[in-house]
């Protein structure tokens, strides 16, 4: 079970030491499914862990551009043959006695849906990826898929560095706590010591503006405030990996300029976005890469701008 | 172990947030507080002691001490298993978003009412000082009887917590299991008859019994039997492997259901 350990080369090493107080741990997970599915997690040593064959996945469609650089760096995340199933009952099945029935005259049945069927593909450090498709062609399922929430029904998820998941902002809080309790126990879910936050307290609240109402209860807040609270944990973290979905186009212009300009200003650092949206414009200006989705199938990857005419002419059918 | 070690200090903080939270708004906006935690037991104590002391004819001086202290153990494990069960489905929103071991909200939730029942028990030094029963030697009983208590609730919780996820009736069927549970444990009664009848068996097999047994043996000074320790242990090994076990075995699929 326990990771091998070599001796880390000196960068690594300094660079970790570095960030230890300031953020979450620096992992690798890679996340397994089907037969003997499991989550293997292991703080960042030496960079032996990247699955063979990293350089020539995505069907060739990277390098098309004759960018041999990006063989050289860092792979953050990749997604190995992943597939998620979903079984659809057809009855709605909660009540232990109509299980029971049910059971007793093998009679469950299940619609298999495949969500997510055999996708693969690799982004390197600081590439930023839109993922685009129509409602149903499971974008939120990719990204929960390779945030950990789901476990792949089969293939893999591989991912290296700190990870700021900013899915359904504004869920997940207590509404009984107030903004400051709320704070420390989202960043203790999302893995934030307590140091951590207590150096970022100020920052979060500054950034959603929400000094007024520190002690209120949540319950009391507008939408548009848990948002904006939301939005300002998740990205108090200075993050390898961001995960963005549908969150730039939350809350009102004001603060949707702020946050699309707090996001831009994460990308100077490497900083690798998979970025769900509808709005075409601004996956043209966030991202460099981009994957059309449909159905569950991965129907094209590559450079934003070609993949994103090539989307536009789709729907325009 | 390696592992272990770096899992436990990762989710340390998490946890105590979790438990920290119920401790916090379980009390929130009440007057007394926590408080509270020593005037319900208190409370209700008073009423059984006049009802059944009455009813039963019972004049023991040592009364109030034998019911305060099942009573005690009794409400721990039922408020303990009842959130647990509840646990899942309350943080849906949470599961949804972010990956954390699962297991924690359970157990968190069963940690956050050990350390209520851990204040609550103060009042048994004060039901103890008016019964003029003061402690013996035998008082180290306290110790195994709170860590079956602690372990078999925590197997209790994880095996709900499962069950609730997928069926909602868990919920209702385990509060009629608890009241069920409640009379089965001589909380008010003694137990002599009832040991002596055909139906010892009852007590005999019924773990949270054996557990108030030795619990109780350690307050009023008497030594709980070699049966109820060892059925005590084995059942709360038991419900723990039994709980991980079927936690971990489903815990991949709750984000389906919730």
């Amino acid at each position: 079970m326990a990771a091998q350990k070599n001796a880390g080369d000196k960068d690594t090493e300094e660079k970790k030491k570095e960030k230890v107080l300031r953020r979450p741990p620096e992992e690798e997970i890679i996340i397994r499914g089907g037969k003997g599915a499991s989550i293997r997690r292991k703080e960042i040593g030496p960079e032996s862990e990247v699955p063979s064959g990293t350089g020539k996945v995505a069907g060739g469609n990277a390098p098309a551009n004759g960018e041999a650089l990006a063989v050289h760096k860092e792979v953050a995340v990749k997604v190995d043959h992943l597939s998620m199933k979903f079984n659809l009952s057809q009855e709605k099945l909660d009540s232990l006695k109509e299980w029971f029935i049910k059971f007793l005259k093998r009679d469950i049945k299940y619609d298999e849906f495949w969500a997510l069927k055999d996708i693969n593909f690799t982004l390197y450090k600081g590439e930023r990826l839109g993922i685009l498709g129509l409602n149903g062609a499971g974008k939120s399922t990719l990204l929960k898929a390779i945030a950990g929430v789901y476990k792949p029904t089969e293939g893999s998820v591989y991912r290296k560095g700190v990870l700021a998941p900013l899915l359904e902002l504004g869920a997940g809080f207590d509404m009984q706590y107030t903004a400051r309790e709320n704070i420390y126990l989202y960043g203790a879910v999302l893995g934030y010591s307590k140091e951590f936050i207590d150096s970022k307290f100020d920052e979060i609240i500054k950034f959603s503006e929400l000094q007024k109402f520190i002690d209120v209860p949540l319950k009391n807040y507008s939408s548009g405030m848990k948002t904006r609270l939301g939005f300002a944990i998740c990205t108090a973290v200075d993050p390898d990996i961001l995960i963005l979905d549908e969150v730039l186009s939350v809350g009102d212009a004001k603060f949707r300029k702020k946050s699309e300009k707090k996001i831009t200003s994460m990308f100077s650092s490497d900083v690798t976005v998979l970025f769900v949206s509808h709005s075409l414009a601004q996956v043209r200006r966030i991202c460099d890469k981009a994957m059309i989705l449909d159905h569950g199938k991965l129907l094209a990857y590559g450079d934003v701008e070609e993949i994103a005419d090539r989307y536009e002419e789709m729907t325009e059918k | 172990m390696k592992f272990l070690i770096n899992h436990i200090k990762r989710y340390r903080f998490l946890l105590g947030e979790l438990v920290k939270k119920g401790i916090r708004l379980k009390y929130r906006r009440s007057y007394l507080g926590v408080i509270w935690s020593l005037i319900e037991p208190l409370l209700t104590t008073v009423v059984l002691v006049i009802v059944f002391g009455t009813l039963f004819n019972n004049k023991k001086p040592t009364f109030p001490l034998y019911i305060i202290s099942g009573r005690l153990i009794y409400t721990f494990f039922s408020q303990s298993t009842k959130a647990a069960s509840k646990s899942i489905r309350k943080n849906a929103s949470m599961i949804k978003k972010v990956y954390v071991p699962k297991y924690l909200y359970p157990l968190s939730q069963v940690l956050f009412n050990y350390v209520i029942f851990m204040i609550s028990l103060i009042v048994l030094v004060l039901v103890a000082v008016y019964c003029k029963t003061p402690p013996t030697f035998l008082i180290w009983q306290m110790i195994p009887a709170l860590v079956f208590l602690l372990v078999i609730s925590v197997g209790a919780g994880m095996v709900l917590s499962t069950m609730d996820v997928f069926f909602r009736d868990t919920e209702y069927l385990w509060n009629v299991m608890l009241m069920i549970i409640m009379y089965l444990c001589a909380i008010f009664y003694y137990p002599e008859r009832l040991l002596k009848s055909g139906f010892a068996w009852i007590l005999k097999y019924n773990p949270l019994y054996c557990i108030i047994d030795i619990f109780r043996g350690s307050v009023l000074g008497y030594m709980a039997t070699a049966w109820d320790y060892a059925y005590a242990a084995a059942f709360s090994i038991f419900a723990i492997v039994f709980g991980i076990f079927i936690f971990d075995k489903k815990q991949d699929e709750f984000i389906l259901h919730i």
